[in-house]
């Protein structure tokens, strides 16, 4: 990457997640072995590569999820905002608060649809009134809240899965956070829901900085503004979407967007 | 050739249709003889008086209120126990870790260890070490707590049925799928909220299994509260945790090997037996009730 052009936009817009050097291990086997890339608010960053790359386990690193895995080492730095998150006195609770994480598969919590919009409000200090206020604006940016507005006691499962894919969004978004994580967000689902939660990601982008992994080549061309590309745990190239679809510096990047692996 | 494998194949079935009828026909027999025998006695002064004339009269309330009263403490006991067990084991211990397979060793030998071992290990470790422990610093050498009562019993049945309790926590907790505790975690919930909230809600099905589970075994068993607590005779019910009591099961033994006139005893310990047996489906059914009233107030879970 040019350097001048990333300290250029530093200055306008500073990185919100920035990984250096950022190392995996589970077992002594490497699984990430030196990533550094870089996200800033009001982008959206998705993440390529084919299955064992080490595109979940970034995200996992980004939001201290990793660790919860026995036998997994983490090296090197992560920031939020300027400030390492795997220092000391971070409280990793209030951490995750503030990074959204949406799964590859819907996991509606086995509650009704308001609660498992409140259920971050309520791990925290927020007063209950501000719940219902903070559940529409979630509701509406993950463009669910027509179809769930009237059904807000009715167990989450009830909804069909893309609704509760977006609800999962919409349940990450009430904490108000400064970054969204989404893994494989639309792998199982139709692609009137996958348009939905493209939509919804495109208008949340203005105050968000997002990181989308997928294994869909064309969601990535479609929807985000740069794309990296990882293969067995190495950063091969990231570079703004239409020049890593267009022109390709690596050559593997070329054979696996054009679908000659993975 | 093929005559024989049928014949066989008919014989298997027969015989293995034979050993379910024998397991019914057992069954039907137990209850049959209890009830066609304990039936006449079963009158409401027989619940609700005190045993007389050495056991040849009378009725046997000390004996059901105590039973009641040691399965309570038991459980309040036990259930803590055995969740907060289960919980460290399964959310807190590293997987693998030493400590737990230590745990779970003790456990499973804790089931296998005879019911009048843990009796005499009652009668040594709480009544003699802790009790008079308790009455030589708190009462001057007195006599309080160093005796058998309901306290000591009703803690040496709690020690009986804790793997019970315990392993169908465990159960219950692997039943709740890990993607449950990765969302609580990645929407800011620390480790006890992630418990609290998620674990606790999913899991209360199968403690409450495991709560079942223990109350029948423990209203059912003598060996462990004979020396611990259970009275011979004690026409007062207990009111302190320092009490004696009298206990069903107890109360059958002592009528069956004590009594002065065994023929006057018979109906009596007939009707006592029935009264056990229907204690304990009662004690059964009253947890399986709360146990679907939660579900159901849970309804979403799984």
């Amino acid at each position: 990457m040019d350097a001048s052009a990333v300290t250029g936009q530093k200055q306008e817009n500073p990185a919100v997640i920035r990984t250096e050097e950022l190392r995996v291990q589970a077992g002594g086997e490497p699984i990430l072995k030196g990533i550094s890339l870089e996200v800033q608010r009001g982008e959206i960053l998705s993440i390529i590569g084919p299955a064992g790359a080490g595109k979940t386990t970034f995200l996992r690193c980004v939001n201290r999820m990793a660790e919860l895995d026995p036998g997994i080492q983490v090296s090197g730095s992560v920031t939020l905002d300027g400030r390492s998150i795997y220092s000391q006195d971070v409280d990793v609770a209030m951490l995750r608060r503030q990074i959204g994480t949406v799964f590859s598969v819907p996991i509606p919590l086995p509650m009704t649809i308001y609660e498992n919009l409140t259920f971050g409000l309520s791990l925290s200090n927020h007063p209950r009134s501000a719940h219902a206020g903070l559940v529409e604006n979630a509701l509406r940016a993950a463009y669910l809240w027509e179809e769930v507005k009237d059904r807000m006691d009715e167990p989450a499962r009830n909804l069909s899965g893309g609704q509760q894919q977006r609800l999962c969004l919409a349940r990450a978004l009430t904490l108000v956070p400064r970054v969204l994580l989404l893994d494989e967000p639309s792998s199982g689902l139709d692609p009137i829901s996958t348009a939905k939660i493209e939509e919804a990601l495109q208008q949340l982008k203005t105050d968000l900085a997002i990181i989308l992994v997928t294994n869909n080549v064309k969601q990535a061309a479609r929807a985000s503004d740069r794309t990296a590309f990882f293969l067995f745990g190495e950063l091969i190239e990231s570079s703004p979407t239409e020049q890593l679809f267009t022109k390709p510096r690596d050559f593997r990047t070329a054979d696996y967007i054009s679908g000659r692996f993975g | 050739m093929a005559d024989r494998t049928k014949a066989a194949g008919i014989a298997l079935k027969a015989l293995t249709g034979l050993a379910c009828i024998l397991i019914i026909g057992m069954v039907a027999i137990i209850l049959g003889n209890i009830l066609i025998n304990g039936m006449p006695r079963l009158t409401l002064d027989f619940l609700t008086r005190a045993p007389e004339g050495g056991m040849t009269a009378g009725g046997i309330f000390p004996a059901i209120f105590g039973t009641f009263a040691l399965v309570i403490l038991m459980t309040i006991v036990v259930i803590p126990l055995g969740v907060a067990t289960a919980i460290y084991m399964h959310e807190y211990a590293p997987r693998r870790s030493k400590m737990v397979q230590l745990v779970r060793l003790a456990i499973q030998n804790l089931a296998g260890v005879p019911a009048i071992v843990f009796g005499l290990f009652g009668l040594g470790f709480f009544i003699e070490f802790i009790g008079r422990g308790m009455d030589r610093v708190l009462y001057g050498g007195d006599l309080v707590y160093g005796q058998p009562a309901i306290l000591w019993a009703a803690l040496t049945m709690a020690l009986l049925t804790l793997p019970t309790v315990v392993v169908a926590t465990e159960e219950a907790l692997r039943a709740i799928p890990q993607s449950y505790r990765e969302v609580a975690y990645s929407l800011g919930a620390t480790r006890w909220q992630m418990i609290r909230r998620i674990v606790l809600p999913q899991a209360v099905g199968g403690i409450l299994t495991g709560g079942i589970l223990a109350i029948s075994r423990g209203s059912g068993e003598v060996a462990p509260v004979m020396f611990t607590g259970a009275a011979y005779f004690l026409p007062d019910l207990p009111t302190r945790l320092n009490n004696q009591f009298m206990e069903l099961g107890y109360h059958v033994y002592v009528m069956t090997t004590q009594s002065p006139d065994v023929e006057a005893t018979k109906p009596i310990l007939y009707s006592t037996v029935l009264v056990l047996l229907l204690l304990t489906f009662l004690l059964n059914f009253t947890a399986i009730l709360i146990r679907s009233q939660i579900r159901k107030r849970l309804r979403y879970g799984r």
